[in-house]
């Protein structure tokens, strides 16, 4: 579904990522963590390309990823992106904020954009609130709301940027409840999180990330009992360490 | 500063009851009090229109010489900073004069009072109608486009939809700042012999003689005129708020 073949990605002279390789099979959830700076957010924001590679090569769907018309029409519906701040259209109702890209990027009529939006409303529980505006929800509904917004696009891969970060304690639950429900429909997920409950769930495999490089790969089982790289380690003592 | 308006304002008052004044000019009980009085309302229409067509123009021209100034590319960057630093250094009295006198000898063309008017305003408003477009796109989150382009939508609608809609709303004060200055500075156009308020009372003076009363008219006309633009645009600003917080 996505191979990344060694990417690289400088600020200046500050390298983000250091060539980074990933493969990820469709149907895989990959539950990526690492210390904040590690480059796990930049390594996802590559794939749907809000960040550009300076080194290496992305393949979506067999597609290169770079400036060409190709790789454009294969992002147009293949990769959809929930973000740690929701980044709902605060000027839009909820209904709205899932009907614009349907309507405007996949040529659907509003009715049909409007049933697909309730489809995915309810989905996420929240059908009720179509009316409503963004800031009259509570967080975990707005997150809710942002990720019916990219199932919407129907995508391929759906790519999570620490969606519970910004979330009251409360909240996180409601929305991991939602993530977990996709998990189970099958769809490729890559999420970036420090939620480890959630990842332990419905990781097929733990990818984690420091200093710009991919450390350790493995699955949920061995990746929490038995780390084997001393950074990793370290790190799953602070998160997990209470 | 207070104590010297104090003075003038006290000055005009008794000014009112003593024989300085000649309020007859404009007095509409007579029959040539009332056609002065006519005479200077009727430069209303051109005041207004020439005033709306300017600022139309220069919004749409402002907003299209802001976008490349938001641009990654450095040309675009720099044709944005080239025209807002070349027009916004020409005084307007001086784009008058040089667009109704000037133009016509280059282009060969021939230009009416009203389209010369229009387009020096126009032009020289869009200089700032520019900046306070750019601001406005700029205040918006980073966020807000990057959800825009993970649902795929393309720059235009990006802009149509997501980002403009919510800039607007927060320059529409500075929006209405501009159409105040534009409809005062539509005076100006009066010295190429538009028909407009400034230019109706100069003509009256000329005959009546008459500057204090007939420009204290010319005074409270923009006035009142302006005081309907502040509260048009105050009604449409509760009306968009309103809309947000619903």
């Amino acid at each position: 579904m996505v191979q990344i073949e060694g990417i690289s990605r400088f600020y200046g002279n500050f390298a983000a990522l250091k060539s980074v390789s990933l493969d990820i099979a469709q149907g895989e959830r990959v539950v990526i963590c690492g210390p904040s700076g590690s480059g796990k957010s930049t390594l996802i924001r590559c794939i749907n390309r809000l960040e550009k590679h300076n080194e290496g090569r992305i393949f979506l769907s067999g597609v290169e990823l770079n400036d060409s018309k190709a790789s454009e029409e294969v992002l147009r519906t293949g990769v959809g992106m929930v973000f740690q701040q929701f980044n709902l259209f605060p000027h839009l109702t909820v209904l709205d904020n899932l009907t614009l890209g349907p309507i405007r990027a996949r040529g659907m009529t509003r009715k049909d954009a409007e049933t697909l939006a309730m489809t995915y409303l309810d989905r996420v529980h929240i059908a009720d609130q179509a009316e409503k505006y963004p800031r009259q929800l509570s967080g975990g509904q707005q997150q809710r709301v942002a990720i019916a917004r990219s199932l919407c696009m129907e995508p391929k891969i759906l790519l999570f940027d620490e969606p519970t970060s910004a979330l009251d304690p409360e909240m996180i639950r409601e929305v991991l409840d939602v993530m977990v429900e996709l998990a189970e429909s099958g769809i490729t997920m890559v999420c970036v999180t420090h939620e480890m409950g959630f990842a332990r769930k419905v990781a097929d495999r733990m990818v984690f990330m420091d200093k710009g490089e991919i450390v350790e790969t493995a699955p949920p089982e061995t990746f929490f009992s038995a780390p084997k790289s001393a950074r990793c380690k370290d790190f799953l003592e602070k998160i997990l360490g209470h | 500063m207070l104590r010297i308006s104090a003075f003038v304002f006290m000055a005009l008052a008794l000014g009112g009851c003593s024989d300085q004044w000649g309020w007859y000019v404009v007095d509409p009980t007579t029959a040539s009090g009332y056609a002065n009085l006519k005479f200077l309302l009727s430069g209303l229409y051109y005041t207004v229109l020439l005033s709306l067509t300017a600022i139309s123009i220069s919004i749409v021209v402002g907003l299209l010489v802001a976008l490349p100034g938001l641009s990654e590319k450095k040309l675009l960057r720099g044709f944005n900073r080239t025209y807002v630093e070349l027009v916004r250094a020409v005084p307007i009295l001086v784009l008058i004069l040089w667009i109704y006198y000037g133009l016509p000898q280059v282009s060969g063309l021939t230009i009416t009072v009203f389209w010369a008017g229009v387009i020096a305003l126009a032009l020289s408003d869009s200089a700032f109608q520019a900046e306070i477009f750019r601001a406005g796109i700029q205040s918006v989150d980073r966020g807000q486009n990057e959800a825009s382009q993970s649902i795929s939508l393309n720059y235009a609608d990006t802009m149509r939809f997501v980002i403009l809609p919510q800039a607007i709303r927060r320059i529409l004060p500075a929006l209405g700042n501009q159409l105040v200055y534009m409809l005062k500075m539509s005076s100006l156009v009066s010295v190429i012999g538009m028909e407009e308020l400034t230019r109706k009372a100069n003509e009256l003076v000329v005959v009546e003689y008459r500057p204090l009363e007939i420009y204290t008219v010319l005074v409270l006309e923009y006035l009142v005129l302006i005081l309907i633009v502040s509260a048009g645009v105050r009604w449409l600003e509760r009306r968009m708020n309103a809309d947000a917080r619903r």
